[in-house]
Order: C-alpha cells, then structure tokens, then sequence
C-alpha cells in the first residue's frame, strides 16, 4: 500500500526489533523466578532431576507450581491428584495454541516447536504486536528465551534448595502461597472471576480436612465449570477474555 | 505410582494440551462458553491452591506464619511490585516470625 517501500521495510524491521526488545525483557523477568521453582520443587520432595524435567517437558509455570504444591501437601499418594491440578492448569495454553495458531503458520515442525513454546508470555508478547513480522519474532524470542532462562534458573533453584535444608526455616510453605497469588492476582479485574476466586478458595478451604491432599483443589474448580457454563454474574457481552498483559507484569510460563 | 511416573504423566498431558490448540479449529474460541470457562479454571485452580497452601497442613487447617507472610503479599500485589519481590517478601515474613518465635 505505502508508496515508499523502502520506508515501509524499515518500519516492519523496527517494529521487530521492537518485539524482539519486549521479548527479552520479560524472558529475563520470568526466567528469573524459575529460581523460587527450583526451590520450591526440592522443598516439596522432589528431586533435583524431576524438578528440571518439569521444567524441560511441562515448560508451564503455573501447572509445574501445582503440581509440586499438591506433591508436598500430601507426598506421592497425592499423585494422582498433583497429575489432575497440572493438567487443569494447562487448559488454558489450549486457548494460546489456537490464538497463536494463525500467527505461526504451517509446516509440521515449525507448528511442533510452537507449540511446546506457548506460554502466558510469549502469547501476550506476540498478540501485543501489531504488524504479522513482529507477532511471529515476539513469539519466538519470548519463547525461546524463557525456555532457556526458566530451565537453567529451576536447575540453580533446586541446587540451591537442596542446600537449604528445611524448607520452613526459609519461609518456603509461605512462599509457594504467595506464588500462587502473585499468578492469580492480575486475572481479578472483573466481578465473575473474583467472586468464582473466593468461592473456590473456601471450598477447597472446607474440604481440606475431609479429603485426600489435592483432591480440595480439584473439586474446588468444579465452581469454574458451574459459573462459566451459566455464566452467573458475568458481563452482558458474555466473554471474560484473559487480560492482555497478564503475563508482561506477572505472568508464568 | 512412582513419582518419576507421575511427573513424565503430568508433562506428557501438559505438552498434549499445548498442541491441542494447534489442532482446533479457530473458530472453538468465538464460542464465549469454553474461553470463559477455561479462563474461570485458571482462577478457581490458582485461588484453591492459595487457600490450601496457605492454611493446609496434610489434612489439618491451621493459622501459622504463612498467613501474615500472605497477607503481606497481597499488600506488595497492591502495590503492583513485580512477582519475585512478592515470593521473597513472602518468605521472609515467614522465616522472621518462625525465627522470633512469634509464629509458629
């Protein structure tokens, strides 16, 4: 369309490099806590290689988060359990992958590693973009780089972890509750998933001492299903889309 | 189960669930029903697992020095501070109060 086409290169190239920047900045924000993952896996019996494989192959955040959460509450009788919460977790990368989907293109391959790449951020990133060329390099260089900073920052987390000993003394229990708020709290904007927050927040509370550790928290998430299907104090235009920038402020792999 | 078995499982369904979105056809998402849904499992799974690792002890639900140490996370959260500033504030109120004895 433009007249100038030389103009217009320049301007598709900036605007790259632009996505490009915005990438490695959140990449080295997230990888950075990879070090609290690390941590907290070892902390909750694990092991320092079953730590780093969640990370290598689950490579999501808040599903890695839940299932070493549930695995310290009630140790490997909680498995069953700690498989379901993870699981629960990445249904939400399904609604990335089809947004994401247009933006990568075709050939088996390149849709193969797309797909272990997409995350909260590299989502964002590319979807906050504007020209295709950016979408396609805010995704990979978000993806990539995670990949490789959250990897290598787990691994020194569960050395360090496994230095420290007890896990309480380092406030590490409290820790792991504040990830989870931290990862939750940028999704409370609207009136639905605040009050569907608070619901599933007692349930899970009152069923702790009936049930099996890990199972409160699934069963809690049943209120999801009963709220979004009717869609109960939800807005008149009927979608709660994720916020855009959840993952550039505070989000997960 | 071993807990090899359970974390190979857990990725293994992690990683399918990422390619599924590959393989749906774009149109599932303009549905309102499955996204809100999807979005509201986010939050009821995040918000469950804040309760019981915050009052959850195996099956018993006690007040210790996590709750202060949360607390004072949702307060760094109002603030907007960024994520790591939040966990390891967190931490260390929990650590001081176990350290002092004033928490248990």
């Amino acid at each position: 369309m433009s007249l100038n086409p030389h103009f217009d290169d320049a301007h598709t190239a900036g605007e790259g490099r632009r996505a490009a920047r915005e990438g490695i900045g959140v990449a080295l924000a997230t990888s950075a806590y990879g070090i609290s993952f690390g941590a907290l896996g070892v902390a909750s019996g694990l092991d320092i290689w079953q730590t780093c494989v969640l990370s290598l192959f689950m490579f999501t955040g808040g599903s890695q988060f839940a299932f070493a959460g549930v695995i310290g509450a009630g140790g490997i009788a909680a498995a069953p359990a700690a498989i379901a919460s993870a699981s629960l977790l990445g249904v939400r990368n399904v609604a990335y992958g089809i947004r994401m989907s247009p933006v990568i293109g075709r050939g088996f391959w390149r849709r193969t590693a797309a797909a272990q790449f997409t995350i909260d951020e590299s989502t964002a990133v590319s979807l906050a973009q504007r020209s295709p060329h950016a979408r396609t390099v805010g995704f990979w260089v978000t993806g990539i780089g995670i990949y490789i900073g959250w990897n290598l920052s787990t691994l020194a987390g569960a050395l360090l972890g496994d230095v420290l000993g007890d896990p309480r003394a380092y406030g590490l229990d409290a820790a792991a509750a504040a990830a989870f708020l931290a990862l939750l709290w940028p999704r409370l904007r609207h009136r639905q998933p605040i009050a569907v927050g608070i619901a599933a927040a007692v349930v899970a509370t009152m069923l702790t001492p009936v049930l099996m550790p890990g199972l409160p928290v699934i069963i809690a998430a049943a209120v999801a299903l009963v709220v979004g299907w009717t869609n109960w104090l939800g807005s008149s235009d009927g979608t709660a889309d994720e916020p855009d920038d959840v993952a550039e402020r505070e989000g997960l792999p | 189960m071993t807990m090899w078995t359970a974390v190979l499982v857990a990725s293994i369904v992690c990683v399918v669930l990422k390619t599924l979105g590959y393989l749906i056809p774009p149109k599932w998402l303009e549905a309102p029903r499955p996204a809100r849904i999807a979005d509201l499992l986010t939050v009821a799974l995040l918000a469950a697992l804040v309760a019981v690792q915050t009052f959850g002890q195996g099956q018993a639900i006690v007040v210790d020095a996590r709750l202060p140490a949360v607390l004072v996370a949702a307060g760094l959260l109002l603030l907007r501070a960024p994520f790591l500033v939040v966990v390891v504030a967190a931490a260390l109120v929990a650590a001081l109060l176990r350290l002092w004895g004033w928490a248990d």
